[in-house]
């Protein structure tokens, strides 16, 4: 179980979140709307440990182990995941380089053995093929030159990879067509599991056609204004973010 | 288990205060007196038993030496070398004369075992059946004492024995060939060099022949005080083919040592060498105490047409590295390639790069020069394309990336361009990246430590140049990749 209590998070010195709650129990699927700037994404690196995020009071544990002690590597082991909205690219390491040292780096941590060339190869392809990636791409190095589509269905591919029983996508669905969306969404329910939580962040209902969240929250100004089933996402759809202040149309940013 | 893990498992082996090759061996050497002056450099000839043109050779050398001043160009700085302070020659004891392994001191194959040397070499030294063909010409401090695999090597007449062994039994190719590429007059380290060159290796290919095998050479630095000057001539006849490698490491030590080493390349008509260097002196410790100087002249002559020279270089370690192998394209139609990574970490100070010089028509050159700086260190990349006024045709490409980990490293780039013709086509492309927070917290996101991570991104940065080396180097040369950023980030 994700417990959120209280969080604070300043980042440049601004409040960004301030003094969120959640609870995000085992098995289920949440997602997190909210205008831009309603510290979405902050959400998304403190729970995977970005450094230049100060946590200035309240608590984050994870399964009732404290995130916030832990570094980026030691979440990862633990079963944080975070699929980025902006992939960063590394030049001159190939994309299958990258996921086998990931994969085998997290597999050490976790106290299990390397996965053997043949195995890992068969498990890389099995789950390339799902997410319609093209051997090729894998052979490039890691994200450079990818399309927007690429990039997201590599996130994808590297979560089902790490194996994380905490997900954090954080807006997948922007910059995809439709058809791209739906691919990404098969991926991610794929993984849906009773033993893994999953947090959507999202600025658009659309997502949460193909991935139908158990609960919805709407983030404003840093804290979570309203949760409900996912008929509160089709509302959204209806009224817009205008009851939440949209703090981008407000001037602060994001 | 891959590269990366390799790296991590490497890296994490070493202790950061100890130089993994920092140990001394107890081997009793006959020196010169300390100095430098006429006496000690007739002592040196007269310990080799060499003929008399070539102590007359030495001898100009010194002289020009006197009169030169030594060079400050470089953007490098330390403290004044006290030359007199220094010893120039030192001879293992136990190599007059072994005839086989079996007489080779057992402390010294110790060493070669305390070393790890990581390539096959180990076998090849230790004379197991079956070990594969990489013949080894090794260096101890000044005298090279284990020389193998000659008979083979001699079937398909290819000359490799130590500089000196050549001195006595080919000296019509010594004579015609040695300062031919960098002559006594060329520069202050070279003309010192000429003067009191230890021991090195040389090489003969002769006509139409592609040498068997790769030949491989490690140097090692063992006595105190003991100035490394050694020499290396490398000639491959028309149409023949040579690979050589060579690689390095040293034992720790306060006083800093000066290595400067001169290499001649000679490439006749068709003829193509290819030069490999992994060079992991003792950088110095933390402080950047102790460290080595590393001033070197490498200078390939493509003298006949078509002919080829490639460097491929590896620079990890010393205090200061002062080095630019370079081709002289001198043939119609030949070919200059320069491949380098050069990384700096702690304090050391790197000024690098390459001379490309056009001399024939139809001429091509390539430079990929890769510079990796971390801690406090300074990275210079520092070529030359020219293009003489017969140089017709003439072509260069040359890319200088470099990186920065961290803000306390510098990275220069300081490009030489002289066209004399009309018709040279130089191309230049130069970037300077840093390693960003962002590229680092999503290989951490992923569950490296941010050893791995660095050791990842630095890898795939120096990818171009890495697939250039022979297979046996580039192994090798992701761990010292791994090693020698260590304590980079964090």
């Amino acid at each position: 179980m994700l417990e959120i209590k209280n969080l604070h998070v300043n980042v440049d010195g601004r409040e960004i979140l301030k003094g969120l709650d959640l609870v995000l129990p085992k098995g289920q699927v949440h997602a997190i709307m909210g205008p831009n700037g309603s510290g979405k994404s902050t959400l998304a690196y403190v729970l995977a440990g970005k450094q230049d995020y100060e946590v200035t009071a309240g608590s984050v544990t994870w399964n009732e182990q404290d995130l916030l002690t832990m570094d980026p590597s030691e979440r990862a082991a633990a079963g944080v995941f975070l699929a980025f909205q902006y992939p960063m690219e590394i030049p001159g390491v190939a994309t299958m380089t990258f996921l086998r040292a990931a994969a085998n780096a997290v597999r050490k941590a976790r106290g299990e053995p390397e996965l053997s060339t043949p195995e890992f190869l068969r498990f890389v392809r099995e789950k390339a093929t799902a997410l319609k990636i093209d051997p090729e791409m894998l052979r490039r190095p890691l994200n450079v030159g990818f399309s927007g589509g690429e990039k997201k269905r590599n996130e994808i591919l590297q979560m089902a990879l790490l194996d994380p029983s905490l997900c954090v996508l954080d807006e997948t669905d922007s910059g995809l067509d439709i058809d791209a969306v739906r691919i990404v969404a098969e991926g991610v329910n794929a993984l849906r599991s009773p033993d893994r939580a999953m947090l959507v962040i999202t600025h658009y209902q659309r997502l949460l056609n193909y991935i139908v969240p158990d609960r919805v929250h709407v983030l404003s100004d840093g804290r979570v204004a309203r949760s409900g089933g996912p008929e509160l996402a089709l509302e959204l759809e209806e009224s817009g973010y205008a009851e939440f202040g949209d703090a981008a149309r407000n001037g602060a940013a994001a | 288990m891959p590269a990366v893990q390799e790296t991590v498992a490497r890296v994490r082996e070493i202790d950061v205060d100890k130089y993994k090759y920092g140990f001394t061996t107890k081997i009793e050497s006959v020196k010169a007196p300390k100095g430098l002056n006429e006496e000690v450099i007739r002592f040196i000839s007269a310990k080799k038993k060499e003929p008399l043109w070539l102590l007359d050779w030495r001898l100009e050398a010194y002289r020009r030496w006197l009169t030169l001043q030594e060079p400050t160009w470089a953007n490098v700085t330390y403290p004044k070398i006290h030359f007199q302070e220094l010893y120039y020659y030192s001879a293992p004891k136990s190599t007059e004369g072994p005839k086989s392994l079996a007489e080779v001191d057992p402390e010294l194959l110790e060493t070669y075992a305390k070393l790890g040397i990581p390539l096959k070499e180990q076998e090849v030294l230790a004379g197991v059946q079956g070990a594969p063909r990489v013949a080894v010409d090794a260096v101890f401090d000044s005298v090279s004492v284990v020389t193998t695999f000659k008979e083979e090597l001699a079937k398909a007449g290819v000359i490799f024995c130590s500089m000196s062994e050549a001195v006595q039994n080919h000296p019509e190719l010594v004579k015609k060939y040695l300062g031919s590429v960098v002559p006594i007059t060329d520069n202050f380290y070279a003309t010192l060099n000429s003067a009191v060159f230890s021991d090195g290796s040389f090489v003969y290919v002769p006509e139409g022949v592609r040498c068997p095998m790769e030949l491989s050479t490690y140097f090692r630095i063992n006595e105190k005080q003991t100035g490394q000057f050694e020499r290396t001539l490398i000639i491959a006849d028309k149409g023949a083919y040579v690979s050589y490698l060579e690689g390095c490491t040293a034992p720790m030590r306060d006083e800093n040592q000066l290595h400067a080493a001169v290499v001649e390349l000679v490439a006749l008509d068709g003829a193509e060498i290819k030069y490999s260097t992994v060079q992991n002196w003792y950088p110095g410790d933390k402080q950047g105490k102790g460290g080595i100087y590393n001033f070197v002249t490498k200078r390939g002559d493509c003298r006949g047409k078509n002919s080829k020279i490639s460097w491929t270089q590896v620079e990890t370690g010393s205090a200061i590295t002062w080095k630019y192998p370079s081709c002289i394209l001198r043939g119609d139609g030949s070919r200059g390639e320069f491949y380098s990574i050069a990384i700096s970490n702690g304090y050391q100070q790197v000024d690098s790069g390459t001379k490309m010089i056009h001399l024939g028509r139809d001429t091509s050159s390539r430079i990929i020069s890769k510079g990796i700086a971390a801690g406090h260190s300074n990275n210079t990349y520092r070529g030359l394309v020219s293009a003489h006024r017969k140089a017709v045709n003439a072509r260069n490409f040359t890319n200088c990336d470099s990186l920065l980990i961290g803000d306390k490293c510098g990275a220069h780039t300081v490009p030489y361009i002289e066209a004399k013709n009309a018709s040279a086509t130089f191309e230049h492309e130069a970037t300077t990246s840093k390693i960003s927070d962002d590229q680092l917290f999503y290989c951490l996101s992923r569950g490296l430590s941010p050893e791995e991570a660095v050791a990842l991104i630095v890898n795939g940065f120096v990818r171009d140049v890495l697939q250039h080396l022979p297979m046996e180097f580039m192994a090798e040369t992701q761990k010292l990749i791994g090693i020698s950023l260590e304590g980079s980030v964090g």
